[in-house]
């Protein structure tokens, strides 16, 4: 049972990688995914993702150790995209693979819960040609503190 | 003798770019004191987390520097 996990800092096509990701697993029942992308509106123009190499990519791939352990999968598949990016582009895709459809959502959510309020990104926004950096959200932090109830699957 | 320091975030906004060489100093406090004072009290905030040589340092009081090392101050994070 693998896990794929990388950092990109070019676009990428979410299909194209959904589509290869699933090929890769012929014993799961189902593919849970979740794409996140830039969202427009709010007159932003940009948004720009940084990281800190020694930190990022190993912990997303520890937190991809983590689901792997809990739930019951098959694969997984963890994409973020670090750089410039637009509004409408591809910023994350999870997907997990399992034998059955409750694991495979189950261990995509938690993971995107720690990717949102642990992993070591940074991000800030450029609106009428000015940048402004983005503070966490409480809500990110509501939403991790679920997984640390016992028993949730 | 130099330190290589990195700012994460907003912090690079306080220190008015993204990395610093800075005259060698044995701990925090001494390297904290010889920074703009703005700059200082943006690093010692609570929330700021510091890695030292890429690994994150779970007691900064206590840490001893070496001549070339890197410390990267991170602020909270923004979220994926």
């Amino acid at each position: 049972m693998a896990s794929d996990v990388r950092l990109l800092a070019g676009p990428f096509d979410p299909g194209a990688q959904l589509s290869a990701f699933t090929r890769s697993q012929p014993y799961a029942g189902g593919v849970v995914s979740f794409l996140g992308q830039v969202r427009s509106g709010g007159g932003v123009e940009a948004l720009e993702l940084r990281h800190f190499e020694p930190l990022t990519l190993p912990g997303m791939k520890d937190l991809a150790a983590q689901a792997l352990a809990r739930w019951s999968l098959d694969g997984l598949l963890a994409l973020h995209r670090i750089g410039l990016l637009h509004p409408g582009d591809p910023i994350v895709l999870v997907a997990t693979a399992a034998r059955h459809r409750r694991d495979a959502f189950a261990a995509a959510e938690f993971v995107m819960d720690h990717l949102k309020s642990e992993s070591w990104f940074w991000k800030r926004e450029r609106a009428g040609g000015a940048w402004r950096w983005i503070e966490p959200r409480a809500v990110d932090f509501a939403d991790l503190a679920r997984w640390e109830k016992s028993a949730v699957d | 003798m130099a330190l290589a320091l990195l700012f994460l975030g907003r912090l690079e906004d306080v220190a008015g770019g993204s990395e610093r060489a800075v005259p060698f100093a044995p701990t925090l406090d001494a390297l904290l004191a010889a920074l703009e004072p703005d700059l200082a009290e943006a690093l010692r905030g609570p929330r700021i987390r510091l890695a030292h040589n890429g690994g994150l340092v779970a007691d900064p009081a206590g840490l001893a520097l070496a001549d070339g090392d890197e410390l990267a101050f991170l602020p909270p994070v923004s979220g994926g």
